[in-house]
Formats: structure tokens, sequence, C-alpha cells
């Protein structure tokens, strides 16, 4: 690492992450000013005001440039959508972990000028405005969440398009499409031509942005004696007079052009889960072949300059929540997830020079942002998969693994042609899409074993007394184990129609009242269609619902019907009783649940067959239903940190979980339920259908012990490229043994760089809140004799 | 010598059990799964798995699970457990090793160890990883006890493995008759054969038997062209004199077929089992030996062997 990339990342690790009222600011003005345009016009006068006014900074020495903020790790907020109140403000400035400091001008500016404005105007009103009873009960008993009350539709990533055309390449393409809308009859050619001029707007207002920090870096210049330093700066300026506006011409103005456009999509609107650069070891081979060859460019100098780009993600946390509780601690990272190796669009080894360099960035970086993963293909090389299994078996959780072939097959079963599919990737956590060309959506969280919970009560839920779900009878009642899976396949399906009723309303408020006309301006065929991102432009329109806890449901419905149905060692009135109990004075039905209960992870058929049919009866629940966007809803099967939230809201469950305690995360089982090591873990993971998911979640932890040597390469090597072969989507793991955790857990301050796989994003351990720091220690370490 | 193998009904042939472990990465190449067969003629010291020396099932109590429900002295067809101040004994004399408290047993603090298998029964389970053998170049592996002691079943999973295409390794500490031996060479790609001690005083008290035997058939298995990886356990005072690393060392450089020398430190993972099963254990107050001590011995036997490494 050079001196300069060593400086930058310790500036980046030291700076504190503030709110920064400056965007809420500009946006309350703007829409004072434009408020009675055409929404998509609005949009793009409040974003080019955004372009034109918010600061410019250069910190010092680095070579890529641009801050959503006024400062590094200065945070915008985004009023429009949810506001903070005073009491969030006072609360994230001085919560224990996650915290943002709040200056007294920011909270001015909220008092006076932000809060009076957008009261009763923001999204997050609109919706719960909206929302139904039932909507509204469903979410409050926590059996879903809603991703988009407090961020905007995102979850798209760019392709190569901007590297072979710059903004005013894709502003031709606005003006060409003008330019025929114009000779048409098209009956909505009015809102078209809005949208359309709408992205023009934005895209003159980044390239404005690009040439505000050109007289920046200038300004500075003009002040600075050194010569190397002037030289560097006033290289700046060139760079940035150059990109995003025409194609980039170096690997320096890529990854430059690049960043700009990052700053813009993620200034629009918050969208989950952040932007990232999609194929960048693609993207990123040519210049840097040009490079070489022309002597212009060196291998140690085209890593710097991808050490300068990581720490700008690192730059940018997450924009902070509202209407949290001081208790809630939630993470700094934005989930800008980059893809390395995988195919080409030909189908071809997409493995290049350039992958090696970004897995050397990943290793020597060790930042949370960005994430990272390798896509896995049976066609890539091993010394790739090798050379990724070194930096993983260090143990901080990057870069995860995806079986791009599986990703590709996900891709076409939707519809997808198969070159966009092999251009597309994960994103966020585990989440497939078409880099460029898709919006892929993710609605929210579906909690299934608070479905169980609901099952058992005959739709009642215990902790609210309300009759939430259908009526479909006490269970003590049901004379099969068949009949206690249709009641829960009934279950299932309402709030599934309860949850898509309210998602298909909130798509419509984003379409009319939020366009994004900037992205819309770099997802295929939203210049085409004349048609935003929010509203279905894009080529391909997913929305995604995340099933979490498969492998609470799995050992719950397994020990109904292995005790109450099977064995008969048990009778449903009195399993509901000790549940209602949450098992006080009933330790040994708890243990009995817990161990004599066949369970998903042990590559046991039994319980694996359960996993296979509550899978079933969720993909049959939401699998192709229509969405607004001309699209479909599809499932996939991760929690982020939800099986926290979705535990704490659930009481006990049959497979001897005590009340309000964490569900399993992801697909992996049961935590501390699998006892017959990782491969049968695999093979219990491998029986899921994953083609028909567009990602699910699998953690592994190890002992570092395990993974050492050449052989640990092996082993871990083998692991991977066998559950792939077997058909699996995804594998992150986490080598580090249980006890540095605790030993973390006892003196935080001793490690406060221990960082740990959480779900699909890695995060400093002792940042994480307490319950998810436990959930983390209790997952199976797999060890050896 | 007894083959310790019984007969299943219908004459399939059986053998006793006592562990099946998946991912098993350090006995032999690769990811393999390692099946634990029951009984052994040694007894050694410092051995990690005093269950596995008996032939016969027997009864693992943990009473740090037990939260005394009784079921077991309820559900005990021989009535042999007992409750005393609390706690819930099993009396040896009248306890069958049936395993119907520790099926009861819902804090599963009963565990019945070594059950009669089948060869299919081992089959079903040692064929579930195959996808793992194929990616890692792994494979099976058999250990103990000292698996040739059952060997007329052994022959029979090695026979399998082989015609599944599966890698075979064999642990054993080579005391067995040299017909026996073998049969199972011919079945077996790889051995992980233990050299105790080559001092015959040494090796009779505290293994319980001469090492004559073991020597011999180790050459034997270099005469027929048997690869090899030699294991030593280090125990700190009993077997890690100069003058026995030294004329082990010689022993080992006068065979062809070694792949490897492995020192395997002694430990003390194994001893609170030795209290769960109720048998006393004899090196109570050994160390550990330390890393610059192995390294030290590793020195030593790098004289007569180009590989040696620490660890299995």
């Amino acid at each position: 690492m050079t001196e300069r990339v060593t400086m930058l990342r310790e500036q980046s690790l030291a700076a504190v992450p503030a709110v920064s009222h400056e965007r809420g600011l500009l946006m309350t003005e703007s829409t004072m000013i434009a408020g009675t345009l055409p929404p998509p016009l609005r949009r793009a006068h409040a974003f080019r005001t955004l372009m034109e006014n918010q600061t410019v900074v250069i910190n010092d020495r680095e070579l890529i440039v641009g801050e959503r903020g006024p400062a590094p790790k200065a945070t915008s907020t985004y009023p429009e959508l949810c506001c903070h109140t005073l009491e969030d403000l006072a609360i994230l400035d001085t919560r224990s972990k996650i915290s943002f400091r709040v200056s007294e001008e920011t909270k001015e500016a909220y008092r006076q000028r932000i809060i009076p404005f957008w009261k009763g105007k923001t999204m997050r009103e609109r919706i719960f405005g909206m929302m139904d009873g039932e909507w509204k009960d469903a979410y409050a008993a926590g059996i879903f969440t809603e991703f988009m009350e407090q961020r905007a539709p995102g979850h798209t990533v760019l392709d190569g398009k901007l590297y072979a055309k710059g903004l005013l390449g894709l502003k031709a393409d606005v003006a060409s499409a003008m330019e025929s809308l114009e000779r048409s009859a098209d009956p909505d050619s009015e809102a078209k031509r809005d949208e359309l001029t709408a992205m023009g707007i934005c895209a003159d207002a980044v390239i404005t942005l690009a040439r505000r920090y050109a007289e920046k870096a200038e300004e500075i210049a003009s002040g600075v004696t050194d010569p190397l330093l002037k030289s560097e700066l006033l290289e700046i300026s060139r760079v940035c007079r150059r990109v995003p506006a025409h194609p980039p011409g170096s690997f320096r103005e890529a990854l430059q052009a690049y960043w700009f456009v990052h700053l813009g999509v993620i200034t629009e609107l918050n969208p989950w889960d952040a932007f990232n650069p999609g194929r960048l070891d693609q993207h990123l081979l040519p210049f840097y072949v040009r490079g070489i060859v022309d002597g212009t460019l060196t291998r140690d100098a085209a890593k710097e300059l991808l050490e300068c780009f990581w720490v700008k993600f690192n730059n940018q946390p997450a924009p902070p929540k509202v209407g949290v509780t001081a208790e809630e601690s939630s993470t700094y990272t934005d989930f800008a997830n980059i893809n390395s190796g995988g195919l080409t669009p030909d189908g071809e080894d997409g493995v290049n020079d350039v992958t090696y360099l970004v897995l050397e960035v990943i290793d020597e970086m060790r930042l949370v942002q960005p994430s990272s993963n390798i896509q896995l293909s049976r066609k890539n090389p091993d010394p790739f998969v090798r050379a990724a299994a070194k930096v993983i078996r260090k143990g901080w959780g990057q870069p995860s693994v995806f079986n791009a072939d599986a990703v590709v097959e996900e891709m076409v079963r939707q519809g997808k042609t198969v070159e966009d599919a092999r251009e597309g990737g994960t994103s966020g956590c585990v989440e497939t899409g078409a880099f460029g060309k898709e919006a892929y959506i993710l609605t929210g969280y579906f909690n299934l074993p608070k479905i169980v919970e609901l099952t058992l009560n005959s739709g009642r839920d215990p902790r609210t007394g309300k009759q939430l779900g259908p009526v479909t009878g006490d269970p003590a009642g049901f004379r099969s184990f068949d009949e206690f899976m249709d009641a829960f396949s009934e279950q299932v399906n309402h709030f599934v129609d309860v949850k898509i009723r309210g998602s298909n309303v909130i798509e419509r408020l984003y379409a009319e009242y939020l366009p994004v006309p900037f992205l819309s301006l770099l997802i295929d065929d939203c210049i085409a269609k004349g048609m935003d991102y929010n509203a279905g432009g894009a080529r391909y329109n997913t929305s995604y619902i995340q099933g979490v806890g498969i492998g609470t449901v799995t050992d719950s419905l397994s020990a109904i019907r292995h005790h109450v149905f099977g064995e008969e060692d048990m009778r449903m009135a009195d399993l509901l009783r000790v549940l209602a109990a949450d098992f006080r004075d009933f330790e040994k039905t708890r243990l009995l649940l817990l161990n004599k209960t066949p369970r998903y992870g042990n590559d046991d058929d039994k319980a694996d067959g359960i996993m296979r049919s509550v899978f079933e009866i969720y993909f049959k629940a939401i699998d192709g239903r229509p969405n607004t966007r001309g699209g479909a809803y599809r499932i996939n099967l991760l929690p982020t940190t939800c099986h926290i939230y979705f535990g704490a809201v659930t009481g006990a469950t049959p497979d001897g979980r005590k009340a309000w305690t964490p569900v399993s995360e992801g697909i992996s089982p049961v935590q501390g339920a699998d006892r017959h090591g990782p491969t049968a873990v695999l093979m219990s993971a491998a029986k899921m259908d994953h083609v028909r998911t567009g990602g699910t979640l699998l953690n592994q932890k190890f002992t570092p012990k395990i993974l050492e040597g050449e052989k640990g390469v092996d082993t871990l090597v083998a692991l991977i490229r066998s559950y792939f072969r077997l058909g699996g989507h995804h594998i992150q793991f986490n080598v580090v043994d249980a006890a540095t955790l605790l030993e973390a857990q006892e003196h935080p301050e001793e490690h406060r760089d221990l960082i740990v796989r959480v779900a699909g994003y890695s995060d400093y351990f002792c940042d994480l809140g307490r319950s998810l720091q436990d959930e983390i220690i209790a997952r199976t370490e797999h060890n050896s004799l | 010598m007894d083959n310790g193998t019984t007969d299943a009904p219908g004459g399939a042939p059986a053998g006793t059990v006592f562990n099946i472990m998946r991912f098993s990465v350090h006995d032999g190449p690769g990811i393999r799964t390692t099946v634990f067969l029951k009984g052994c003629p040694l007894q050694c010291a410092w051995c990690h798995n005093p269950e596995a020396l008996s032939g016969a099932p027997e009864l693992l109590l943990r009473p740090d699970r037990c939260i005394a429900c009784g079921d077991c002295m309820d559900i005990c067809p021989q009535h042999a457990v007992v409750e005393k101040d609390g706690k819930y004994e099993t009396r040896p004399e009248l306890c069958s090793r049936c395993g119907t408290c520790a099926d009861a047993c819902a804090a599963d603090a009963r565990e019945v160890i070594g059950r009669a298998m089948t060869v299919e029964d081992v089959m079903r389970e040692v064929e579930r990883d195959a996808p793992f053998y194929r990616e890692s170049g792994g494979g099976v592996s058999f250990s103990g006890g000292e698996p040739l002691l059952q060997h007329r079943f052994l022959v029979q999973l090695l026979r399998s493995c082989v015609l599944r295409g599966f890698h075979t390794v064999v642990d054993t500490a080579g005391y067995a008759s040299p017909d026996v031996l073998l049969r199972v060479a011919e079945l077996t790609d790889l051995f992980l054969y233990d050299l105790k001690s080559v001092d015959q005083e040494i090796h009779r008290r505290f293994t319980g038997v001469p090492g004559a035997l073991i020597r011999g058939n180790l050459v034997r298995l270099a005469s027929w062209g048997k690869k090899v990886v030699i294991r030593m356990p280090i125990v700190p005072g009993v077997n890690d004199s100069q003058a026995n690393i030294e004329e082990a060392g010689r022993f080992i450089a006068s065979m062809g077929n070694v792949v490897m020398v492995q020192l395997l430190p002694y430990h003390t993972i194994g001893v609170d089992k030795y209290d769960r099963l109720g048998i006393p254990y004899s090196l109570s107050g050994v160390k550990t030996p330390s890393g610059g001590y192995l390294n030290s011995i590793a020195q030593e036997l790098l004289r007569f062997h180009p590989v040696v490494s620490i660890g299995g």
C-alpha cells in the first residue's frame, strides 16, 4: 500500500460520521420554488440545484475525487422521502453504536426549515396514509417489513455503457428518443417528453458537478507551491473536465467517470441497496491493457487508483434511519458490492488481470465498504478461486462467493436473455440482477416463523392479541400433518396477498411522486421507453420478497410432524400450552423438541424434505405475480439483520426456540442445530431449488486452524466448488473462533478493528448490537478432530 | 486374535462402529469421511479415544447436560439406573447397553457409543459426501480403535469403497496377523501407520503389547509397495528421548514407501472422557509439548526423511 493510500485509508477510518443538512435544505428550497412543475421536471430541477450548489470537497492527496456530503462521512438526508424529527436527530447523536454527530446548525436547519416544510408531505407519510388496516396490523405485528418507507426503490447496478458513451452520449440518445417521439402519435407523449427532458437536465447537472470539481482543483492548485502537488491537482482538473461528459480514455478516467455517476445516483435519492459498478474488472480491462501497452500505466499505479476509489465508498455511510429507538443500531454499510470474475456476455471465462488486482485491493484495504464478491463459474480457473480463498480465510468475511452459472440460470428462468444474464451478477447482499437493465427492487422481509406461530393460533397473534390471519382452526383438532401444512399454506398466502397489495400501492406512489430521471438515464430501456426507472422504464422489473427463517420454520414443522403426528410422544394441545408458557417449567419438553427432532442442516431427508415443502409454498405464493411496473414478484431468501427483529416479535416456536430470541438467518440452519459438519450443511442447503430464487444466503463459520496451509485452501475451494456443483447460489465465511468473539464482547476497545460477516455484508463486530453479536457467536463453528 | 465381527440377521457382515465423522480433513488427502471402528488390542496410556478401546458398546454420560428428570430410571428395562442425591447413575453390572435410556433422554446426556452396523448401513452414510470426495481428491478413512481388529467387516467396507471409486485410507497401529494385513492392503490406497516407540520395553509398558509385530508389518507394507504415512505420537517423558527418536528415524529411513512423517503432539483433549467412562487415566501431569520442542524433534527426523510435519 502506498503512503498516499495508507493516509487516505486512515483518514477515512478516522472520519466521524455526521448528519449533513445541506442536501435536505437545498431540496427543501428547490421544491418550494419548483413545486408546481410536473414531477420529473420538479425532480430534475431539484437535482440540478443539488449538483450546482452542494459543497465541493477535495481531500488531501486523493486521486479520485467527489464526496456526497460536505466532508467525508458527512451524510446526506432525504426529507422528501422520510424526514428526521428533532428527537431522531438527538438519538442519532447520542446512541452508543452507529451514531451520527448532529451539529446545532443542523438541528436549527431542521427545526426552522426542513421539518415545517415536509411535515405531512413525505413519501413515508403518504405510504402509511395509503395502507389499509390489515397491512398496518401485519406490519406492526412484524410479519413483514417494508423497504420503501425509508429508502427509495433502488437495487440496480451499472453496466458498461458509461465507458462507451459518456453522459453526453446518453444525452444524445435522449435527444433522438425525443425526436422519434415528436414524429409518433404516442398518446403518452407529453409525459414522456417531460421524463426525457428531465433526463437531459440531469445529465448536464452531473457534468456541471464534475466541472465544479475541476475548478476547485485549479483553485487549490493556484495556492500550492509544491510542484508535485500542483501537478496532481491539475491532473484532477483535466480528468474532471473530460469525464463523465465524454467516454473515459484511461483507467483513471474510467474510475472517476463512474464515481461521479455514483454520486449522482446516491444524491438524487437514497436507493436500496446502493448502486455499484457491476463488472468492474471487465469494464476496466481495456483501459488497463491500453495503459500498460502504451506505457502510461503500471500495475502499481492501477492498484493505487483502485485503492483511492475504494476509499471513496468508505467515505459514504448509509443514510441514517428515522423513527429509530436508542437501542437500534443498524449499520454504516450501504451495500455497494463489487463483482469480480464470472463470465463475459458471450459466455467466456471473465477472469482477467484486473480481477487479480481487485482481489489484492480487497485484501489490503480491509474496509467494510465497498463490499466485494467473486462470481465463480465452472469456466473460471482454479488460480482465481484459490486467490480469493486466501483472502477469505483471513477471516473478515470478504469476498463472498457466488455461483455464476446458477446466477445466469436464475435470470434466464425469469425470462432474461442469456447475454443480459451473463452481464448481470449480484448486488446488495446476494440479490441477482441484470446489470444496467433491471430494476430489481427488494420490497421487504417476510417472517416465516411468525406464520408458524399464527398457524398454531388459528391466525391470532399471541403478542398483540389480534386476529391477523384467517381462522384456520384449532390445530389440536387436526388429524394429520398435511392438515397443518394446509393451514400454514393458507396463512402464508393470506399475508403475501396483504404484502403485495401494499407494495403495488407503494410502487405507484414512487412512480407518481418521486421519479428518478438521472438513474433512468443510466438503465436500459428507460430512454427508449421515455419512462422513469420507478415507473417501469427498465427492461426488466422485478419485485422481491425476502423470506427469513427457513431453518426455524423447518425445524418447527419437523418437530410438529415428528412428535405430534409421528412418534406421538406429545399432544398438540400440550405443545400449545408449553409454547404459550415459553417453556417455563417445561425445560424437558424444550430439550426433547431441540434434541430429538430431525433438523435442517444435517443432510437428513426427513427435515430437508420439510424445508423443500416450505420453499414450494412460499415460492408458489409469490413467484410470477405481476407487479405494477410490467414485471413480476419473485422470492429470495436472505435476512440482512432482520432475523434479530423477526425473532424479537415471535414467541416460542416448536423447535425449542425461546420467545423473542433470533430466528435462523438466511438459509443457514438454526444456530447450533447442524451437528454433522459443513458438508452435511451444504448437502441440506443444496436440496433447495436455488435456481427458482433471486438469491439465497448461506453462512459458514470455521475456526482458523482448519483453513491453515495449502491444505486449508484446498479444503475451502473444494467445499465451494462442490456446493456450486450441487446448485448452491452463494456461500460466505467467517473464519474466527468463538473465543475471540467472546473476548471482543468483553473488551470491545481492544477489538475495534475486528470485522465479521453478518449477512450479505461485513461489519465491525463491536458496532453490532448485543443480540446480533450473540447470534453470530452461536452460529455453529466447524472444526475437525 | 478375535476378529470382532458378528453377523447380522440375514448373514450380512456387521461390525461395531463408534462414530462416522464427515468433513474429516486430517486423516488423509482431501475432504473425507472417517469411520471409527470400535475395539483395540493396544492399551496406549495416552489414548484420546478411550471409548474405542473396548469392542463392546459402552454407555457415555454427560452429567453437565442432565436435568435430573429421571426418565432414564423409569424407562430402563434392566432397572440398572439408580438415583443418588438427585443424580442418576447406571450400575454397569446390570446395564446391557441397549440404549433405551439414551433414546429417551431429552437432554442428550446419555449416549451409547458403539452401534452394530451392516456394511450397507455404513456405506449409506459414507456415500453422502461423495461430491466432496470427487472435488477435493478425498475419500474414506477407517480408524479406531484399531480397524484391523474387525478385519472381515473392514475388508467388506474397503471393497465397497473401491467399487465406488473412493480413495481409501486405513489408520492403524499395525498389530494384526500378516495375512489380515495383506487382505486389507490390497484394498487400501494409503496407510496412516502409528509408530509409537521402537524401544521394545517402552512399547510394551505403555501400549500393553510388544512392538515387533508392528515393526514387521511396516516392513511388509514396504515390500508390497504400499504408501504409508508414519504417525509418531510425541508423549513427553515416554517416547521422546533422543535415542528413541533417532532409532525411529533410522528405521523409517530403511523403508522406501514412507511418503511423510507426522508428529502427533500429546494432548489432553480426551482426558475428561476417561471420567465420563469411569476409566482411570495414568498419564495425569504430562504436559502438552511446546511448538519449539516439537520443531527440534522434527529437525532431528528431517535427517532421515525429507517430509516431516507437526500435526495430522
